[in-house]
């Protein structure tokens, strides 16, 4: 039989900010946004074993063996100092993994979790391995009980959603930008199947939250907070909506270069947009 | 051994101590003119280079080193030399607590031990509104705080969920003070997940309770009962510990070969020297200082046969990183599979010494072997089995590696999980972290969470802002601020690293 593998680039067993209570997160590689924001690039590019990372490895958990890098979870301390190293915002400490086995590492953690969440990278890229791991999940008698939720950009089609959402709980979806303009310019996609997903998403019962990114002078301008209030009351019976604050430190130029939104800026999105109706926001608790 | 003028007279004028700080200051220095405890060089000298450690209990051990009266005994029947007639009413018995609280003797000069508070106080309950009760606690813990300002101080409520643990934690959660530093004993039989869930709430906004694992720590004590005291202290009720000496567990690798060299000969070694010292001990103040005279035990509050010798450890992490280096091997304390494993063989091998060597006066005959804390003196020795302050994984990774020495350690293990504030949007998720550590073994769940002020040090709370005005040298009316400053300076305690934060503000993940 020809199970589906996933391309994991890394396992949170403890998360509260994915989703209620605690969520074992389980990152997938590989993403069909660009995005000019991001704070996880190393989920985007494959990695090309050229071993420049090797050496700054200070547990010497990459090794370079016959042209390929060789990762050894067990000497790893997640201190990400490889991520750092690569120039081409790769990462060596990805690996391909079977359903049974992220089935046993949710079975490792069990009496500590709530819940999956499947996050990225982009995990609605390795659909047809998410497919499995929920009906795996659904059916398994132990593990029943645990949650699936899905982090995702919203790119995914129709068809895409009919075989994700039977198995799935809920999905928390980014709406970078309302503007078609803008949003290309900071994910290098449209947003017309992103906007279409959270319809598509709501009618399923399914639609989680949606999460907004506060750029000044960029997604806080009059048009997109009212574009984006607007939508919110064509949804009707709106979704959360969380707020979250950008913050340049770790991100690639040229966004680097922006300003980090502050409490006040954030405070004052959601006042605007609780004057236009939207009634549950959440903001940060912790400010950069 | 004589006293030093000097320091004396430092203590005298220091503007940031208050008068009865100096009177204790200037006891311990009197105290410690007295000639150390007979021992054997052997061990004098384990002691001198810092293998050993005494924890600063003084050359003349004059009351044990934490007592836990069974306080009960006190509301039930009065007590004649205090002159004081069974209490009838809430207020009363309170009263009575007050006064005994202020006769308790510990090695803090302040009671480590107020009792079980909500089984103490229930009976007197009936008739009381909840308003009524609330407002009492909240009296009540304003004394605390105010007249034994000692983080070692410790209150314990449960296991049976009831109305008085209730107003506790919401008083508790209300004033976020230091003292009385709080334990939750849980069974999942009896306590339920709604006490259980208020506990942790509160844990999210003030870092207490500590939540003690009861159904463990019943089984390794007897009918008469344990409380849970100072840094998570398991001790027997109506008794307590004479002393608390403890062993550097990475002096002891310095000091040998490579790991089989320590395991055969370097640990049996310091253990023997260590039950030596704890001989020497215990032997002063139970066959010299006159201390079972006192009239808590003639009433009844404490009964000399419970008191046990606590043998402490801490250091291990460094210890299996060392010996591990000396064997060529790599991997790391805390993350590494093998290194974990060499951890849990040392104290499986301690623990097994412990239970089969005799120590006279203690309770059972045997000391109970203590992962122990740390206090702010400690360099290059990590707390008991705790992972290195900065380098923990993810909180449930941490359990995991931990999970296994609890059952090695029937007086008690910390851990301290530190947690980024973002929990506190999410409380389940400290719920079921808290389920999920006890599920596993832990004997003990305790979690500081970034952005409270209140914050444990090494086991004990501090004000992140009384240590801001002691180190501007304002003094603090808190005894363990000192304590806590000093730590925090040489120790990095405050540079433990939160785990979890928002990975849309993370800089790669997981950080
Ligand atoms: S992760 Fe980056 S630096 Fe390391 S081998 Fe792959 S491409 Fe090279
Ligand atoms: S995160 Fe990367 S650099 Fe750091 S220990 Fe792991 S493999 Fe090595």
């Amino acid at each position: 039989m020809n199970m589906p593998r996933a391309t994991v680039s890394k396992i949170l067993p403890f998360s509260c900010v994915d989703g209620p209570g605690n969520r074992l997160v389980l990152f997938l590689q590989g993403c069909n946004f660009a995005c000019v924001t991001c704070h996880n690039p190393h989920t985007m590019a494959l990695c090309t074993h050229c071993g420049d990372c090797v050496p700054a490895c200070p547990t010497g958990a990459l090794t370079l063996r016959d042209g390929r890098v060789v990762f050894d979870p067990a000497t790893c301390t997640d201190c990400d100092d490889c991520l750092r190293a690569c120039p081409i915002n790769a990462n060596p400490m990805v690996r391909e993994m079977s359903l049974q086995e992220v089935l046993a590492v949710l079975r490792e953690n069990l009496a500590f979790l709530d819940g999956l969440t499947v996050s990225g990278g982009e995990a609605t890229t390795q659909l047809k391995f998410l497919v499995a791991l929920f009906s795996a999940i659904r059916s398994a008698p132990d593990l029943a009980h645990l949650s699936c939720l899905v982090d995702s950009n919203g790119h995914l089609g129709p068809n895409g959603w009919a075989r994700l959402l039977p198995g799935a709980d809920g999905v928390m979806l980014d709406i970078k930008a309302l503007d078609p303009e803008t949003h290309r310019r900071l994910t290098g996609q449209d947003n017309a199947r992103v906007l279409a997903s959270a319809r598509l998403l709501q009618a399923a019962g399914k639609l989680e939250e949606i999460r907004y990114l506060v750029i000044p002078g960029v997604t806080d301008t009059e048009p997109e907070i009212a574009a984006l209030g607007a939508f919110l009351d064509e949804l009707g019976a709106a979704p959360r909506l969380r707020l979250n604050a950008f913050q340049a430190h770790g991100v690639r130029p040229p966004a680097a270069g922006w300003p980090t939104a502050t409490r006040a800026e954030i405070d004052s999105v959601a006042s605007r947009l609780s004057q236009l109706g939207v009634t549950h926001i959440e903001t940060p608790t912790v400010y950069l | 051994m004589s006293l030093d003028l000097d320091t004396i007279r430092k203590i005298v004028t220091d503007p940031t101590l208050n008068p009865s700080q100096k009177a204790r200051f200037l006891s311990l220095e009197a105290e410690n003119a007295l000639p150390y405890p007979e021992t054997d060089p052997e061990a004098a000298q384990a002691l001198a280079e810092g293998v050993l450690c005494d924890l600063v209990e003084g050359h003349a051990p004059y009351k044990p080193r934490y007592v836990l009266p069974d306080f009960s005994v006190l509301l039930a029947n009065g007590s004649d030399y205090l002159e004081l007639e069974p209490p009838k009413t809430l207020d009363e018995a309170i009263n009575c607590l007050m006064i005994a609280w202020h006769h308790t003797p510990s090695v803090t000069a302040m009671p480590v031990f107020i009792g079980h508070l909500d089984r103490l106080l229930l009976p007197f309950c009936e008739g009381v509104t909840h308003d009524d009760l609330v407002n009492k606690i909240r009296l009540l813990w304003r004394y605390i705080d105010r007249v034994l300002p000692d983080a070692f101080l410790h209150t314990n409520i449960g296991p049976e969920d009831n109305r008085v643990a209730r107003a506790i934690l919401q008083v508790d959660a209300e004033l976020k003070q230091i003292a009385p530093n709080l334990t939750l004993l849980y069974d999942p039989e009896s306590t339920g997940e709604t006490l259980l869930r208020m506990a942790t709430d509160n844990i999210a906004a003030c870092s207490k309770p500590h939540i003690a694992n009861h159904p463990l720590h019943a089984a390794a004590f007897d009918a008469r009962g344990y409380g849970i005291v100072s840094c998570y202290n398991a001790l027997p009720a109506a008794g307590g510990a004479g002393t608390l000496v403890r062993l550097n567990l990475h002096e002891v690798a310095r000091r040998s070969e490579g790991v089989e060299d320590f395991l055969q000969r370097a640990l049996p070694h310091y253990m023997e020297l260590q039950f030596r010292l704890i001989e020497a001990r215990m032997g002063w103040l139970f066959e010299r200082s006159g201390f079972f005279e006192n009239f808590i035990v003639e009433e009844g509050w404490i009964d000399r046969d419970r008191f046990t010798a606590m043998f402490g450890i801490y250091g291990m992490a460094e210890a299996v990183n060392m010996l591990r280096g000396k064997n060529g091997l790599p991997g790391q304390y805390g993350f590494d599979a093998e290194a974990n494993a060499l951890g849990y063989r040392i104290s499986e091998q301690m623990a097994a010494k412990v239970e089969a060597t005799p120590v006279k006066h203690a309770w059972r005959g045997r000391a109970l072997l203590h992962s122990q804390a740390g206090i702010s003196s400690d360099l290059e020795a990590t707390p008991g089995v705790r992972i290195p302050y900065g380098s923990e994984p993810d909180p449930v990774t941490h359990v995991k590696a931990l999970a296994p020495h609890h059952r090695f350690y029937p007086s008690g293990i910390s851990e301290i999980l530190t947690l980024d504030e973002t929990v506190k949007a999410n409380p389940q998720a400290l719920f079921t972290l808290a389920k999920g550590a006890l599920a596993s073994g832990f004997r003990e769940f305790t979690a500081n969470v970034a952005g409270n002020d209140l914050v444990r040090v090494t086991g004990y709370m501090i004000r992140l802002s009384d240590v801001e005005k002691y180190r501007n040298k304002e003094g603090s009316r808190i005894n363990t601020t000192g304590l806590g400053a000093e730590a925090a300076e040489l120790t990095g305690i405050l540079e433990r690293k939160p785990r979890v934060i928002g990975h849309e503000y993370a800089q790669g993940y997981g950080q």
